[in-house]
């Protein structure tokens, strides 16, 4: 039984983890709030909080100058295809990992997981090379490809952590109510699974979305994503805070309301189902 | 009831996704060992048509003597090491604030998570600029109000500042973790110990923290997997300049930028080592649960 | 119609042998309790009946057709499970129609009985919720409404009411037999619970590591148990058990005799000890007797208004006609 809280405790810690909470929020806040201030207003002495001239001139310039809009697209693709290419061949693997598990069913799992852990520098030139060779190298096809492969293994994970949350006994409850294999497949294991993979899908996106290695690697002008896109900004050019502010502000917003849907599935998905 | 029908059909449907990873590990790796016992600048005509020199271990011997490699590794245990103390620590305390009763925990949790989802070249660029420009920053304006001197922060602070910025990453994802560990600790656990006579500083530490130790055991170790190869915080911040050189960095320069392929994979295969040595804990753990 | 035969049944998993051959027969329209301590193998028994378990080798009849083969959606049988594995994502009246929609029986049928079943269960109210919202003797309901909208040729129910608090197991208890006694279907109920087994079975199966260790009407378990385990396993509380000098003069290696067969006086018996703790119900008291030289405690059934005391001392006499004798391999002597 949880106690009563005195409401001048309770008072006491909402103070706390809001102010605690603004400030870790607070540099994401600050790009927001910079986008759309003017070049000017962006080095301001002292610096503007929220009174100044909102404009959205920086949102129109970030277009039209660095040609975003294909930037974006190349992310929708790579982080998109790698994640619905990876499920369709997780699905099957995960689901008979779960269901029809064998004495080596762990072993599989563990092996795929320490795919995973090879760190990306190490086999770089290789990846290279080969991308070079088969003409992929700053193809959005070959981004898919790899950004698939390197989160395969999260994939696999997780729908096998949520298809072994199935209780078997429902299946048997199935089974005993007439319901033949395609049925059981149909009316009660893909309803029940279908949570999972959704999950599963949100936080994959997220991971591909914002992975920054082989992007940065691999991509030139023509299939860079937007993670390439902003790295661009790295060499300013005169004043560009607040330009830099709006084409922060467009590359993370689509992933942070995503990622806020996802924050349960993330702790799972990203500690390989040690923790829930 | 596994019959062997359903057995078959099950190595069927998995043998996709384990042929894949089979090729994805085994054909990159193959090639970096072969090259890393190989003299191959592709820049000085080397081609693998051309065929390669053999040249033993002189790439190892060559990596780990060159005077970029302790510095190197020097700053990956720093800024690992660093981070983790930083993320384990405030993440334990933020973990502790948030199971609190409050007004709008939903909102303040997403607060707390929000950096998680931010891209890693964009907290390193608004960071670099935003708040740590000598003249323009945040942080300048703020030294100024204070009477003091701005720091030049990835010149003179390069390592604190890499620090901050990858802590603040992920800060969250510790945060996360231990808030889940927490809720899962059963209230009446803490009540039997405050009858039992145990002050909240005992509580927490005889019956919290050790409730957390495995929590704590799995945010080190997957913190621990992915810190060792951050690339684009380094990359948008300081391009390894300023003591911030990781191995990683080293292994990217010297096969990308100055294009010695066998040096760059005896580094490689260093760094595979490592992080292998790292992964065969983490696997325990992870191994242990599915048993379960 | 549900008559159930099993022939020479065995089941092993692995070299793991947990049904060693079994021969049992269930009559139709019989309420058949399978009980025993946990891992006797009754719920493998049940799942072998049900087909989730193929058996090792042996042969299952049900109505006369060898059924040994046959997948467990084409059995007939319905089966209440401990968790009740309701279909967490359909609504409750989803659930109980799911057997009737993989009949494929047309729409209006299916409402018909759902609707039926419903008002025999008092689960009228609750046919649009989701199992999530309702609470563990609601959910209980529904598993049992999914099982008789079908008209199964027997019912199944594993351990059923575990899961619930005590005073709704005594209702559910009741609702059960009152439903058999409705349907006059085969049941075939696995539970742990003697009680449960002695109030609701036609039939008890006491089960022992696989083995049938005594099959019978619920008074012939308690009137002549087969052995020391049976006699042991049946009644509460449990029955005293003497052996030595005493059990010899029986001509017995031991002897059991019920705490409701023993008379107790102040002064008057041929046993006698000291009053351990006494247990008050009101109707009854049961006192555990110390230092009796016989067994470490007896215990013994009394009057509700006996008001015997921590300490003292007092007399005891068995009821000749009621007492168990066994032999050296704990066989009852007849």
């Amino acid at each position: 039984m949880a106690r009563a809280v005195t409401s001048q405790r309770k008072t006491i810690n909402t103070v706390i983890a809001w102010g605690v909470g603004l400030l870790i929020f607070f540099p994401i806040l600050w790009t927001i709030l910079t986008s759309f201030k003017t070049e000017a207003q962006a080095i301001n002495d002292p610096p503007l909080f929220l009174f100044f001239d909102w404009t959205l001139e920086n949102y129109s310039v970030v277009q039209e100058r660095s040609d975003y809009m294909r930037f974006l697209w190349n992310s929708v693709i790579i982080a998109g295809g790698s994640t619905i290419l990876g499920t369709i061949i997780a699905v099957p693997a995960a689901w008979s990992m779960a269901f029809v598990p064998s004495k080596r069913t762990k072993d599989i799992l563990l092996w795929m997981l320490s795919t995973k852990m090879l760190p990306a520098v190490g086999v770089l030139y290789p990846i290279y090379l080969l991308f070079i060779q088969l003409g992929l190298l700053d193809t959005r096809i070959g981004l898919v490809i790899v950004l698939m492969l390197i989160n395969l293994p999260i994939i696999v994970w997780m729908l096998y952590t949520y298809f072994k949350e199935i209780p078997g006994e429902i299946l048997e409850a199935a089974r005993m109510d007439g319901a033949g294999l395609r049925d059981e497949i149909l009316y009660v294991l893909t309803p029940m699974a279908v949570p999972g993979i959704a999950s599963t899908i949100l936080l994959n996106l997220i991971l591909a979305w914002n992975e920054a290695f082989w992007t940065l690697n691999l991509t030139a002008a023509n299939a860079g994503p937007l993670t390439a896109f902003i790295a661009s900004y790295s060499s300013p050019e005169g004043l560009f805070f607040a330009k830099l502010s709006a084409a922060s502000t467009m590359a993370i917003a689509p992933i942070l309301i995503l990622g806020w849907f996802s924050q349960k599935q993330l702790v799972r998905g990203l500690t390989f189902g040690a923790v829930k | 009831m596994a019959t062997q029908h359903s057995r078959s059909a099950a190595r069927m449907m998995m043998a996709p996704a384990v042929i894949l990873l089979l090729g994805w590990m085994l054909v990159p790796l193959t090639m970096t060992l072969y090259f890393s016992f190989k003299k191959y600048l592709p820049l000085r005509g080397d081609s693998l048509a051309g065929g390669l020199d053999w040249v033993g271990f002189d790439n190892y011997t060559r990596f780990v003597t060159s005077s970029s490699f302790w510095p190197s590794v020097q700053a990956t245990l720093i800024i690992v090491g660093g981070v983790l103390v930083v993320t384990v620590v405030l993440g334990v305390l933020l973990a502790i604030l948030l199971d609190q009763p409050m007004w709008g925990q939903g909102v303040v949790r997403i607060l707390v998570i929000a950096p998680f989802f931010v891209m890693p070249t964009v907290s390193g660029l608004v960071w670099k600029n935003m708040f740590m420009d000598p003249v323009n920053g945040l942080f300048a304006h703020l030294w100024k109000f204070f009477g003091a001197a701005p720091l030049e922060w990835l010149s003179q602070a390069s390592m604190q500042s890499i620090i901050l910025i990858v802590s603040w990453q992920w800060l969250p994802f510790a945060t996360l973790i231990l808030l889940t560990a927490i809720q899962s600790l059963d209230s009446e656990q803490l009540e039997a110990a405050e009858m039992d006579g145990a002050p909240p500083l005992a509580r927490f530490g005889f019956i919290i923290l050790p409730h957390l130790s495995r929590a704590i055991t799995i945010v080190i170790l997957i913190q621990t997997i992915f810190l060792l190869s951050i690339f684009a915080e380094i990359f948008v911040t300081t391009a390894g300049a300023f003591g911030t050189k990781t191995l990683t960095y080293l292994i990217f320069q010297r096969v990308l930028e100055s294009q010695n392929v066998g040096l760059g994979s005896a580094g490689g295969v260093y760094a595979i080592i490592l992080a292998n040595i790292v992964a065969i804990f983490l696997m325990r753990i992870v191994g242990k649960n599915l048993d379960a | 119609m549900g008559r159930i035969v099993l022939e020479k049944v065995t089941k092993s998993f692995g070299d793991v042998e947990v049904i060693p051959p079994l021969d049992l027969t269930i009559e139709d329209g019989e309420f058949a309790v399978f009980v025993g301590p946990s891992g006797c193998g009754k719920s493998t028994l049940l799942r072998l009946i049900a087909g989730l378990e193929d058996v090792t080798s042996g042969e299952i009849d049900i109505d006369g057709q060898d059924a040994t083969e046959v997948p467990p959606a084409k059995r007939g049988l319905a089966m209440v499970f401990q968790s009740y594995a309701l279909y967490p994502h359909m609504s409750v009246r989803k659930n109980i129609a799911f057997p009737l929609r993989m009949a494929k029986l047309d729409q209006a049928e299916q409402n018909r009985r759902v609707e039926q079943a419903a008002a025999v269960l008092n689960l009228t109210d609750y046919l649009d919720r989701r199992p999530g919202q309702l609470s563990g003797g609601q959910r209980q309901r529904v598993a049992i409404g999914r099982a008789i909208v079908r008209e199964p040729a027997a019912f199944l129910f594993d351990e059923p009411l575990s899961n619930l608090d005590a005073a709704l197991r005594v209702g559910m208890r009741l609702e059960i037999s009152e439903l058999h006694e409705r349907l006059k279907t085969t049941m075939i109920y696995v539970t742990h619970d003697q009680v449960e087994a002695m109030t609701m079975a036609d039939k008890i199966v006491v089960l022992r590591a696989g083995n049938i260790e005594q099959v019978g009407s619920p008074l012939e378990l308690y009137r002549s148990p087969r052995n020391l385990f049976v006699a042991g396993f049946i009644g509460s509380p449990k029955m005293n058990f003497i052996e030595g000098g005493e059990a010899g003069t029986h001509g017995a290696h031991a002897i059991g005799v019920r705490p409701e067969h023993i008379a107790v006086s102040e002064s008057d018996g041929p046993w006698s000890g000291v009053v351990g703790v006494s247990e008050h119900l009101g109707s009854d008291t049961f006192f555990h007797v110390h230092e009796t030289g016989l067994a470490e405690t007896i215990t013994v059934r009394a009057d509700g208004e006996v008001g015997f005391r921590h300490g003292d001392r007092i007399h005891m006499t068995p009821r000749a006609d009621a007492i168990h004798k066994f032999d050296a391999d704990g066989l009852r002597i007849a």
